[in-house]
C-alpha cells in the first residue's frame, strides 16, 4: 500500500520508520515545512542546538554511543555549509550520520536565489553519498537508501539535499521494504585468505594484534569474538586512538594504544613483531610514522571491509576484505578447528621482551608543588569516575592524547574522539549527543580552553535540554599541541599559540545557569571533581594546569616507532629533522 | 541487517586484487566503469581523481542502457601498479558504481577513438592531404574548395600518427572523443 502525503510529512514516517527517536538540528526558512511536521508529532524528539557545527557533531556523538545512526537537520545555504565540517569529520571516522539539508525550491535553483548553496557539489567530497531530490514521489525511497548506505560497508555521512517545493508538494510514500539497491558491500572474508592467517597465528614467534575503529564499527559482536580470540591465542593487542574499548583497558593482554603519543611497548611490539594482524585499522601515518622504516621485519594482515584501505599506504601479505565481525568468527572456527595451535615457547619469550619495555613506565609522571599536572588531574578523573557507566568525548589537542594515555576503556561505544579530521570544536556538542542517547549516563568531555570555546554556544542546549554533560577543561591557556611542535620545530618561537583574554569559566557557565567550578590546587581536585560528578546539572570544571607541560611520549614526525621521545629528559629540540618537519 | 531488498547478485566476490605488486614503473591502463546514469555520477568520478590526485589520460561517458539505467565511462589513467589498484578500489566504493574493469589485465580487448580533422590548404599539400587520409581510412565528411573535414576511427595511436602526417599539411583543428573500449570475445 502507497500512502499519499506531503514531502515533509514524508521525511518524518520515513524517520519514525527508521527508528529514529532524535534530531539535532536548526531551522530556517528552507526547512520550515519540515519543522511544522515535527511540531506536529511526538514520536521524533528535535534537539535545538545553537549552530549546525553542533548538530552534526551532537548526530555523530549519539551515533558513536549508541552504534544506531544519528540524524541533523539544517536548513539551505549557511545552514548546510555549517555542516561541512560535522560531515567531512564523519567521513573520516567512518561513523553513520544522515545530515537532511533544506534547499531553495526546484524552480529557484541555480538563480543564486536568498540563502542558496550547491550543497550537493559542496559535500560530494566529503560525504560517502549525497543526494538533491527533485521529486516528491522519490523522497520517501531515498530517504530509506541514505540509512541503508550510511550504515552498511564501512559506515559514514550522506546528504539529502531537499528542495522546499518538494516538502510542500504531495507523493506517494514508499515503504523501506519496497525500495531495491544494488548498494550491498561483502561481508564475508575469503576463507583462503582467513587459513592463511590462521596458519601464520599458529608459527608466529612475535605476533601483535593492531585494532582500530572499524571493531568498534562492526558492532558490539566484533568487540566480543576480539575479546575471544585474544583470550584463546595469548597474543599482545593494541590499539589505534579509534578503536580502544573493543578490547578491555584492564585486559591480561593490552599493551596500550599506539601512534605518534602512544605507548612505548605498544609501538615497540609494533615495530619487532614478526605477525602484525591489523583488525580494522588503516594504517593511519599518526601509527605508522616513517613508512620505510615501518615494521620492517613482519608478515602483515589486514581485515577491512573497504578494499581501498588494503595496500593503500602499507603492502599486506594477507588481505582480507570482509567486515570485522564476519571474519573474526571465520578466523576463531578456522584456528580452532585446526587444534588451536601457537608457538607458546616463542610468544613467551615475545612477553618477556614486552615485559621488559613496559618497565620503561612511558607514562611516568611527577605531581609536585602546587600546580596541577595535567597527567594527574587525568588520572584522578579516570580514578574517581571509572566505576560509573562513563561516556568520554574529548576536542583535540594535548588534552586528548592525555586522555587516551591515561582513563581506561572497557567497552566499546564509551569513547568518542575526533581521530581521522582532528576537529577542535568536536567534544561538547558531540557529549550533547552522547547524552541524548543515554540520558542517566556519566558524560564527560576531556577538553582543552581553546578547543572547548569553538562550539561554547552549545552551553545554551545542554541547558534547555537539561543535559548534566560534564566540561572537564584542562586549562593551560595555551594551544598546547601547537605550543609543543613550536618548541619542537620553530625554536620556541611562539607565535600566535597562547590564548588571551579567556573569559572566567565559572561566570561563563553561571551566565547560562550552568554550574562553573575552578580549580587550581592539586590538594582540592578530589573534591572538586566529585562535586563535578554529584551535580545533576551541566558544569564548567576549570581544571588550570602546567602552562607548559609537553604530552610525551611521542615519535617525532619522520622517525620510526623505535625512535620514540619518552620524557622530559629527552633531546627534543633536536628530535626532529628537516624532512620530518614538512609533515603535520 | 538492512530493511532493503538487495537486488539479487549485487554481492560480488571482490574483482580487486589484493595481493600487492611491487612494481614502482608506471603503466597506462584502460578502466571499463558501469554507472548508474544519476545526476552528478560524473562529478564523483572525476572528483575523485582531481581530489586523491591521479591521472587521467582519456575520459569517455555515455549511456549505454537506456533501459536499465547505466553509463558506461571509459577511463584511460597512467600509475604505479599500487595506484592504479587504488583507483579502481576508490571507484568501486563509489556508491552509484556498478562494475570497474581492468580492460588492460583481464585478457585482451579492443579500443578505438574516433577524430575529426580539419584540414586546410590548395594545391600539393591538399591532394597531399587526401593521399594521406586514403591510406589511413579516413573519410572525408566534409568539404570546401580549401579545406577537408576528415572522420578517422582507429586506436589512439593511429590517431596521433595521423595527426603528426597532417601538421605540415595544414591541420586547424581535432575533435577527439576520446577512448571506447570492449574485451574481445564472448565474455562480458
Amino acid at each position: 500500500m502507497t500512502k499519499a502525503m506531503t514531502g515533509a510529512k514524508m521525511v518524518v514516517q520515513a524517520l519514525i520508520d527508521q527508528g529514529v527517536d532524535v534530531v539535532f538540528g536548526y531551522p530556517g526558512g528552507a526547512v520550515l515545512p519540515i519543522y511544522d511536521e515535527i511540531f506536529q508529532q511526538n514520536h521524533i524528539q528535535h534537539v535545538l542546538v545553537r549552530h549546525e557545527q553542533g548538530a552534526v557533531h551532537a548526530a555523530e556523538g549519539y551515533a558513536r554511543a549508541t552504534g544506531k545512526p544519528g540524524v541533523a537537520l539544517v536548513t539551505s545555504g549557511p545552514g548546510a555549509t555549517n555542516a561541512v565540517t560535522g560531515l567531512t569529520d564523519a567521513l573520516m571516522d567512518s561513523i553513520p550520520i544522515i545530515v537532511l539539508t533544506g534547499q531553495v525550491p526546484t524552480f529557484m535553483i541555480g538563480s543564486d536565489a536568498f540563502q542558496e548553496a550547491d550543497t550537493v557539489g559542496i559535500t560530494r567530497p566529503c560525504t560517502k553519498h549525497n543526494w538533491l531530490v527533485k521529486e516528491t514521489d522519490k523522497l520517501a525511497s531515498v530517504m530509506h537508501e541514505a540509512f541503508h548506505i550510511a550504515t552498511s560497508g564501512r559506515p559514514g555521512p550522506v546528504v539529502i539535499d531537499i528542495p522546499k517545493d518538494v516538502q510542500f508538494a504531495t507523493g506517494k510514500y514508499t515503504e523501506a521494504r519496497q525500495v531495491e539497491t544494488h548498494y550491498a558491500p561483502q561481508v564475508k572474508g575469503d576463507m583462503e585468505m582467513i587459513t592463511e592467517l590462521a596458519k601464520a597465528m599458529e608459527t608466529a614467534k612475535r605476533p601483535v594484534f593492531y585494532t582500530g575503529g572499524g571493531v568498534i564499527n562492526s558492532g558490539p559482536a566484533a568487540s566480543q569474538l576480539l575479546r575471544e580470540l585474544v583470550a584463546a591465542t595469548g597474543f599482545p593487542i593494541t590499539s589505534t586512538l579509534m578503536g580502544l574499548g573493543s578490547y578491555p583497558a584492564s585486559g591480561d593482554n593490552w599493551i596500550g594504544m599506539l601512534g605518534m603519543h602512544g605507548l612505548y611497548e605498544a609501538n615497540m611490539a609494533m615495530h619487532d613483531c614478526d605477525l602484525m594482524i591489523n583488525i580494522g585499522a588503516r594504517f593511519d601515518d599518526r601509527i605508522t610514522g616513517r613508512l620505510d622504516a615501518f615494521s620492517p621485519g613482519s608478515t602483515k594482515a589486514h581485515i577491512d571491509i573497504d578494499a581501498s584501505s588494503i595496500n593503500k599506504v602499507i603492502k599486506v601479505d594477507i588481505p582480507i576484505l570482509g567486515d570485522c565481525a564476519h571474519v573474526l568468527e571465520d578466523l576463531l572456527n578456522v584456528w580452532k578447528s585446526r587444534g588451536r595451535k601457537t608457538d607458546k615457547e616463542n610468544v613467551t619469550k615475545w612477553w618477556h621482551q614486552i615485559n621488559e619495555w613496559k618497565k620503561i613506565d612511558c607514562l611516568s609522571f611527577k605531581q609536585e608543588g602546587k600546580v596541577i599536572k595535567p597527567q594527574y588531574a587525568l588520572s584522578r578523573l579516570e580514578e574517581l569516575t571509572k566505576k560509573h557507566d562513563r561516556y568520554i568525548c574529548t576536542e583535540v589537542g594535548q588534552h586528548q592524547m592525555w586522555a587516551a594515555q591515561y582513563l581506561g576503556f572497557e567497552d566499546p561505544n564509551r569513547w568518542m574522539t575526533s581521530g581521522g579530521l582532528g576537529t577542535m570544536g568536536y567534544g561538547f556538542p558531540a557529549s550533547i549527543g552522547v547524552q541524548m542517547g543515554h540520558p542517566d549516563a556519566l558524560v564527560i568531555n576531556v577538553a582543552g580552553e581553546a578547543s572547548w570555546l569553538m562550539n561554547m554556544q552549545e552551553l545554551g542546549t545542554a541547558m534547555q535540554y537539561r543535559l548534566p554533560v560534564k566540561q572537564f577543561i584542562l586549562n593551560n591557556e595555551r594551544l598546547g599541541m601547537v605550543r609543543q611542535w613550536q618548541e619542537l620545530l620553530h625554536g620556541e618561537r611562539y607565535s600566535s599559540s597562547w590564548s588571551e583574554s579567556l573569559p572566567d569559566f565559572v561566570k561563563l557557565a553561571e551566565a547560562f545557569g550552568a554550574k562553573g567550578i575552578i580549580c587550581d590546587n592539586p590538594d582540592d581536585l578530589d573534591d572538586a571533581i566529585m562535586e563535578m560528578i554529584n551535580h545533576d546539572g551541566p558544569v564548567l570544571f576549570d581544571c588550570l594546569v602546567e602552562k607548559h607541560e609537553n604530552c610525551f611520549p611521542m615519535i617525532p614526525s619522520g622517525k620510526p616507532h623505535n625512535e620514540m621521545l619518552l620524557g622530559e629528559n629527552a633531546d627534543v629540540a633536536n628530535a626532529i629533522k628537516s624532512d620530518g618537519a614538512v609533515m603535520v | 541487517m538492512s530493511p532493503l531488498k538487495i537486488k539479487k547478485g549485487a554481492t560480488s566476490h571482490s574483482a580487486y586484487e589484493l595481493r600487492p605488486t611491487f612494481s614502482d614503473k608506471e603503466e597506462q591502463h584502460t578502466l571499463a566503469v558501469l554507472v548508474e546514469n544519476e545526476p552528478g555520477v560524473l562529478a564523483r568520478v572525476i572528483g575523485l581523481f582531481s581530489g586523491r590526485g591521479y591521472n587521467i589520460d582519456s575520459l569517455t561517458v555515455a549511456e549505454v542502457d537506456h533501459l536499465g539505467h547505466r553509463s558506461r565511462i571509459t577511463i584511460v589513467t597512467t600509475g604505479t601498479p599500487q595506484i592504479i589498484n587504488q583507483i579502481k578500489a576508490q571507484l568501486g566504493r563509489i556508491v552509484d558504481v556498478h562494475n570497474v574493469n581492468d580492460l588492460t589485465v583481464e585478457g585482451p580487448s579492443v579500443e578505438r577513438e574516433l577524430a575529426l580533422f580539419k584540414v586546410v590548404g590548395t594545391g600539393d599539400h591538399r591532394i597531399e592531404a587526401i593521399r594521406l587520409a586514403d591510406i589511413f581510412r579516413a573519410n572525408v565528411v566534409d568539404s570546401t574548395l580549401e579545406s577537408f573535414v576528415f572522420e578517422i576511427t582507429g586506436t589512439s595511436e593511429k590517431i596521433d600518427a595521423f595527426a603528426e602526417l597532417m601538421q605540415p599539411l595544414g591541420l586547424e583543428e581535432i575533435a577527439r572523443t576520446g577512448v571506447a573500449a570492449l574485451s574481445r570475445g564472448s565474455d562480458t
